[in-house]
């Protein structure tokens, strides 16, 4: 089977996915219907409460493709196998996808229940760190010109992303540990009931829609990886014609 | 081992004391951020003095960039870098090598700096040993994680940005301890301090036996 | 005798283009080859392959026992490369540049400074920053590097080029004088005639495999070669007298 032939069929679709994409879609559906009319407004918060269930999955999900991209890169530090390489960009592109969300939903989120877009706390200073540490990732995958190079370097930036994070982590939560103000704290809401059960559910959601972009990525990535591979052999024939044409004339003279 | 890692430092700092780039441009470029600062916060009413620590790591941080690039355009030079893998000498030595070079121009910068924000900013200085420890722990992190990164960013196009998006993010908490200690420091309450010296400490030592590992990929060309 | 460089349908690629599409060559020890062909023939990327900086992808390549194939870096220490590109440093001065190099692969300081003695680099410009060097006195200094290192192999990769009569007539020597100490030497030029006064044996190069491989007896009679091909050898026009 072609590779052409393979992409004029199915895409990067299977029944795996199909099933994957109708229940994220359902799910979504079942959270927009429980979040926007079947639960009530919280007492303080009222209705922007509601966007908790759209801003917690982001950022609960985020660390899960994160960690992916960063195991998947160290092994394809050992290993060397295409396959790897296509699961960290597609865990990165994911990533970056939720923890942007994740930062603007949050924002969002603040504006009406504590009057502010950003605070320098704990969470979500880290989170923009990642952020950028992920945009790190994805610049290091677009520059350098030859294909070797560029998967190779990505490989170690990738690798590093764990470290990095946990680090930038640590040591921003003991910086603020000694900063802040009791004023602004990010203490969830206290909720139970069905506004816990649409939380949770939100929180299933969200992990299924990412693993349905991983797929795609993923496959879409490995494809090229495909195409690029196959190219070896057709073209030593043709260096080797280049000579032929060159020693029948004599050379470049 | 340390051998070839001295001959490599010996060879960055040979290169450094002929062209003067780290003491005749980083050192008067890092005066200017202080003295940008200056100009962009009030320098009347005691603003400078509080927040002195984090401009002076801030300043070191992009001086920190500056060099970490310098020390690797040399390599780009005439296929030095094909040179190096042919030589024979190992990935980690060279990583050292490098390393300890970058971590001395730095430390000469820093101390230069320390003058000059001393004067520049009217501070009271106290709290020495913990200055001076902070320092060298954090020049290791900054040494080798950069070395790391400016490889990672080395002969790539675009490179000029492409390592302080790389390389900042990841320094970030060397900034916040180091300015945390220096805030100890010279707030007089170095019990504060120490225990995050002790975290640059460790740092340092994770990024360098990182580096020294991944090096060696980073340098061959697939 | 076995052989000190063994390629057999060696491919190798530089990112996806395969710069060595085949290629098979024996050379034994003390053998000097000169490398001739087209630009782009792949006499570079077979330099460069045999020091171990080019990924074999499919064949076999052995290299002073050292297989390509799976770890390259080994070959390294063993292989001297001359070449384009001279990686001097341009703010140290020769001699500092031959020291470095030479010291890094694992040469003694007496060796360095017989080196620098033989290339004429101890005198005048012994403390001359690499940068205002002519290019070639930089490939001068390159070769110094190379001659310290005493490696087994040379590759050499356009030696004549940038140098004066008597800075050919240096390298010519060294090459003698490299190969009857036991060294392997594999030349790649464009100065056919020159080169042919060194090297008996030539290898043509197109298209990233071997079109013909000659080896010539002292007197000038050409004997028959070891692997042909039915394209036609551009030997006749070139052997003139």
């Amino acid at each position: 089977m072609s590779i052409t032939s393979l992409a004029a069929d199915d895409g990067t679709s299977s029944r795996g996915t199909r099933v994957l994409g109708i229940l994220t879609l359902v799910g979504t559906a079942a959270v927009a219907y429980l979040g926007l009319v079947a639960t009530g407004p919280d007492v303080i918060q009222r209705d922007s409460v509601r966007l908790i269930y759209v801003h917690v999955p982001m950022v609960s999900v985020m660390y899960v493709p994160v960690a992916i991209c960063s195991i998947a890169s160290l092994l394809w530090l050992r290993k060397r196998s295409d396959g790897w390489d296509a699961l960290a960009v597609a865990a990165a592109e994911v990533a970056t996808v939720f923890v942007g969300l994740g930062l603007v939903t949050g924002a969002i989120w603040g504006r009406p229940t504590w009057g502010v877009y950003w605070t320098w706390d704990a969470r979500l200073t880290s989170t923009a760190m990642l952020f950028i540490l992920l945009l790190g990732y994805l610049t290091m995958r677009r520059l350098p010109d030859e294909r070797s190079v560029r998967t190779k370097r990505a490989a170690v930036v990738g690798l590093l992303l764990i470290p990095n994070a946990i680090i930038v982590k640590f040591s921003v939560d003991w910086w603020l540990t000694l900063h802040q103000d009791a004023t602004i704290t990010r203490a969830d809401a206290q909720i139970e009931g069905l506004q816990q059960f649409t939380l949770i559910l939100s929180v299933v959601v969200g992990y299924l829609g990412m693993a349905w972009l991983m797929v795609h990525r993923f496959r879409i990535a490995w494809l090229e990886s495909r195409i690029e591979d196959r190219g070896l052999d057709l073209a030593i024939a043709e260096r080797r014609a280049e000579g032929d044409t060159l020693v029948a004339t004599g050379g470049d003279q | 081992m340390w051998d070839e890692a001295v001959l490599v430092a010996g060879k960055d700092l040979r290169i450094e004391w002929r062209s003067k780039v780290a003491l005749g441009q980083l050192v008067p470029f890092s005066l200017l951020v202080l003295v940008l600062f200056a100009f962009a916060l009030d320098p009347e009413r005691g603003v400078l003095s509080r927040v002195a620590s984090g401009l002076y790591w801030v300043a070191v941080l992009f001086s920190t960039t500056l060099a970490v690039q310098r020390a690797f355009s040399i390599e780009s030079a005439d296929g030095a870098r094909d040179a190096l893998r042919l030589s024979g000498l190992r990935p980690a030595s060279v990583f050292v090598g490098k390393a300890a070079a970058i971590g001395a121009q730095l430390l000469v910068l820093e101390f230069v700096l320390g003058i000059g924000i001393v004067v520049l900013y009217s501070l009271d200085v106290a709290g020495w040993p913990l200055l001076a420890a902070t320092a060298v722990a954090a020049t290791l992190c900054l040494a080798s994680a950069g070395t790391l990164y400016g490889a990672l960013a080395a002969g790539v196009r675009a490179r000029e940005s492409l390592l302080p998006l790389l390389f900042l993010p990841v320094v970030a908490p060397v900034l916040i301890g180091a300015t945390e200690a220096f805030e100890a420091a010279l707030g007089g309450v170095e019990s504060e301090g120490w225990p995050w010296c002790g975290f640059l400490v460790l740092l340092g030592l994770v990024y360098t036996l990182l580096g020294a590992q991944l090096f060696g990929s980073i340098l061959e060309e697939s | 005798m076995t052989s000190v460089i063994h390629l057999r349908n060696a491919v190798s690629v530089l990112g996806r283009f395969p710069a060595l599409a085949g290629i098979d060559l024996e050379v034994g020890q003390g053998e000097i080859v000169l490398l001739e062909g087209p630009n782009g023939a792949g006499k570079t990327t077979l330099l460069r392959t045999c020091a171990g900086l080019v990924p074999v992808v499919q064949g076999e390549a052995v290299v002073v026992g050292v297989d390509l194939v799976t770890d390259p870096r080994a070959v390294r220490p063993h292989v001297g490369l001359l070449a384009h590109q001279t990686g001097l440093y341009d703010d140290l001065t020769v001699t500092d540049n031959v020291r470095f190099w030479s010291r890094a692969g694992g040469a003694r300081d007496v060796d360095v400074d017989a080196a620098l003695a033989s290339l004429d680099l101890d005198g005048r410009l012994a403390d001359v920053p690499a940068g205002r060097l002519s290019a070639g006195q930089r490939r001068r200094t390159a070769l110094a590097v190379l001659v310290a290192r005493r490696p087994e192999v040379w590759l050499l990769d356009e030696p004549h080029a940038g140098l004066d009569a008597a800075g050919r007539d240096l390298v010519d020597e060294l090459v003698r004088g490299a190969a009857q100490a036991g060294a392997t030497v594999l030349m790649a030029s464009h100065e056919l005639d020159r080169a042919r006064t060194v090297a008996l044996r030539t290898v043509t190069i197109a298209g990233g495999t071997v079109r013909h491989d000659e080896v010539r007896s002292r007197d000038g009679d050409k004997s028959a070669p070891s692997t042909a091909d039915s394209a036609p050898s551009d030997e006749a026009v070139l052997d003139v007298g």
